[in-house]
């Protein structure tokens, strides 16, 4: 008996909103906007932010890197002092010490980045040529897809083989198996014994001074012994006419911690152990843990601000329709006297109303979904900018365009409802 | 032989029925001042008098849109006076039909629909009463015009749809103020002519008016003045059945 009653009460409504499409068109707006900026900002916040995470993840939350780093007295004393060396940054003694002196360490891994052209016949493709030791792949994330990774006898030979990642392995050998093959780097051949993709490729931004990387996967890894013997100490670089030596022995030192516990407290301590022998700052610690955090944090902050804006569009929608619908009620005087006398109750007439109210804003909520589920897609496209819809971000929308509904038609329905019947017949 | 408005046992019954608006501290308008009145059932009755002197405060009251300041009501055996809102609002639904001066459709609902709409509060499903709303948009001759929109109507159709309206619950009682009063003499003739019909069928009309010609068709003319009844007069032509 009821579900008659409420089926046509239902239509009975959209067709009242019917009569005024521009109007019921126009106090949607406010919801619309409302909804599809609740889902369509958490749908680009969420991406942002787990484009982040991923990124520090990469670099492993039981890792603390210490960076070599340039200072910056070095850079500004040398501008008119051309052909001077600088002598900076981690040295083996360093990675040694960092092994011996924190507890909670369990891997201290050293690298030498070196940005180098590496050529095979007539292809060549600039790289960073990462002399590291062959356990590499435990402390940084790893696929080994073919071959092998450097093994200990490479370290301790000084052999001239070389592992490379798939991007380099597609650029250098279009038509060729790499394996077996050797690249040229500067004057030396080196036999390529493995290809691999980086799992934990975060954006390795070698410090050699270019501040935009190249591709982070033309990577290749050799042994460290060897880079030290074919590449020296002094790096010389020349840019814009000068050029300049550096003495690095090390560009990076990865300290990997047995545990997350560790790692909390890792930062300070490296710091004291290294600044007993670094009078200048010409180091950095990147704690991934930390930032992290951050991220997360800055997330958290991010909701709340979004969470804040969609609240106060919604609420403004709402006022919106409580104001239309309170016009509506006016309007319509006559119409609910005649339904009272023609034996509407109170109750009924509330109903009316109310359904009235939710049906805007509710239909305001479906077109709010569909263009909030549009637009990411149309941010990705036109940014390149990741973006994720959440599931609940939907619902919670949605669900919060029906209480709008709700709570904004209580009022204008009860005060249809409260009508005399008389007064209300008599209206105009 | 019974007269009608004599019966021993009265559809409606008033007891010193009063009506006070109070509008200020020192501004009391006192619409009714007791009325003791009784309409047996079957019977047509017209109430009459200068504009002012009650007559719609007192339909109003018989069709339960309001309550008495004071004294009594009682429809049928229940006493209407002592009912909250929503017993009222049922009261009206099922019991009583009404008829406008100025027709009181719906604007966005069509001839068929507006017939409707006292069943949507009565909880029945439509589609079970769909063909006696067009045997009664038929009775009162529009049983072609049952989608059009009440804009698409003369007067007196518009006025012929609310007829048809006040008959969807088969109330007892059919209540009608100035039901005339915006219709050219013709079309006024046509509607009341129908109310005669239903009457003749056993519905009892209680119709306010300001025509003598309208008056003359009902059994009873009651004349009030300032909130009383004035005087009362019996059709003696009429009232044998
Ligand atoms: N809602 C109201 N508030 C105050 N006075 C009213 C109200 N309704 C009717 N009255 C007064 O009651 C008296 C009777 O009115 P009414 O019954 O409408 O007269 P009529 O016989 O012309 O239909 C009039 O003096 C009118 O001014
Ligand atoms: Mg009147």
């Amino acid at each position: 008996m009821l579900r008659f009653q409420f089926v046509s009460t239902v239509r009975l409504g959209i067709k009242s909103l019917m009569l005024h499409k521009l109007r019921a068109m126009l106090t949607m707006l406010g919801i619309i906007f409302g909804v599809c900026s609740v889902i369509a900002m958490l749908a680009i916040g969420e991406g942002a932010s787990y484009e982040a995470q991923e990124r520090i993840k990469k670099l492993g939350s039981n890792n603390v890197i210490v960076n070599s780093y340039k200072p910056a007295e070095d850079n500004q004393q040398n501008s008119g002092n051309r052909g001077m060396q600088i002598d900076y940054g981690l040295t083996y003694q360093d990675a040694s010490r960092l092994q011996a002196t924190i507890p909670g360490v369990k891997r201290v891994l050293p690298m030498r980045i070196i940005r180098e052209n590496v050529r095979f016949s007539r292809n060549e493709v600039p790289c960073q040529v990462i002399g590291t030791l062959p356990f590499y792949p435990t402390v940084v994330g790893v696929d080994q897809v073919r071959g092998r990774f450097l093994c200990h006898l490479d370290e301790r030979h000084q052999n001239n083989v070389c592992v490379i990642t798939t991007g380099l392995a597609q650029r250098l050998f279009p038509y060729q198996d790499p394996l077996q093959h050797a690249v040229k780097i500067s004057e030396f051949y080196y036999r390529v014994v493995g290809i691999i993709r980086e799992t934990g490729t975060a954006d390795q931004r070698p410090q050699t001074g270019q501040m935009e990387g190249e591709p982070i996967d033309n990577n290749v890894y050799i042994p460290l012994s060897t880079s030290r013997t074919r590449f020296g100490e002094v790096l010389i670089r020349r840019s814009a006419g000068s050029f300049q030596a550096e003495k690095v022995e090390l560009h990076r030192v990865t300290v990997q911690m047995e545990t997350l516990e560790a790692v909390e407290t890792a930062d300070p301590q490296i710091k004291l152990v290294l600044d007993r022998f670094h009078d200048r700052k010409d180091y950095e610690v990147i704690v991934p843990l930390e930032l992290l955090r951050q991220a997360q944090e800055t997330k958290r902050m991010f909701n709340i601000v979004l969470g804040s804006i969609a609240a106060i569009s919604l609420l403004v929608g709402g006022i919106g329709i409580m104001n239309i619908m309170l016009a509506t009620v006016t309007e319509r005087t006559r119409e609910i006297g005649v339904r009272r006398a023609l034996g509407a109750k109170k109750r009924d007439i509330v109903t009316q109303f109310l359904v009235e109210t939710v049906v805007l804003s509710i239909g305001g909520g479906l077109i709010g979904v569909t263009v909030g589920l549009i637009v990411p897609v149309i941010v990705s496209h036109l940014t390149a900018m990741k973006t994720i819809v959440t599931v609940w971000s939907v619902f919670v929308a949605f669900g919060i365009s029906g209480a709008v509904g709700i709570v904004f038609g209580i009022y204008p329905a009860r005060a249809a409802a409260n009508l005399d019947p008389i007064e209300a017949l008599r209206h105009e | 032989m019974s007269l009608p408005g004599t019966n021993s046992t009265p559809m409606i019954r008033t007891v010193d029925l009063q009506k006070t608006y109070v509008l200020g501290e020192e501004n009391i308008v006192r619409a009714l001042r007791g009325v003791d009145f009784q309409v047996a059932q079957g019977s047509y009755v017209a109430i009459m008098g200068p504009s002012g002197s009650g007559k719609s405060t007192i339909l109003n009251l018989l069709g339960c849109l309001d309550r008495p300041s004071d004294g009594q009501y009682f429809l049928g055996t229940e006493d209407v006076s002592q009912m909250d809102d929503n017993q009222l609002s049922e009261v009206r639904g099922r019991r009583i039909g009404f008829i406008f001066q100025s027709y009181n459709l719906i604007a966005q609902l069509t001839v068929l629909e507006n017939i409707q709409v006292p069943l949507v509060y009565q909880g029945v499903d439509l589609r079970d009463y769909e063909e006696r709303c067009v045997d009664l948009a038929k009775l009162v001759g529009l049983g072609d015009r049952l989608d059009h929109r009440p804009s698409q109507l003369s007067g007196g159709q518009q006025q012929r749809v609310a007829v048809a309206r006040s008959l969807v619950n088969d109330p007892l009682i059919i209540l009608a103020d100035e039901p005339t009063g915006n219709l050219d003499s013709k079309t006024g003739t046509e509607v009341l002519d129908l109310i005669d019909r239903l009457n003749g069928d056993g519905k009892t009309i209680i119709l306010v008016t300001h025509d003598d010609k309208v008056a003359r068709r009902a059994h009873r003319v009651i004349h009030m003045k300032d909130g009383r009844i004035d005087r009362e007069v019996v059709n003696r032509e009429l009232t044998p059945r």
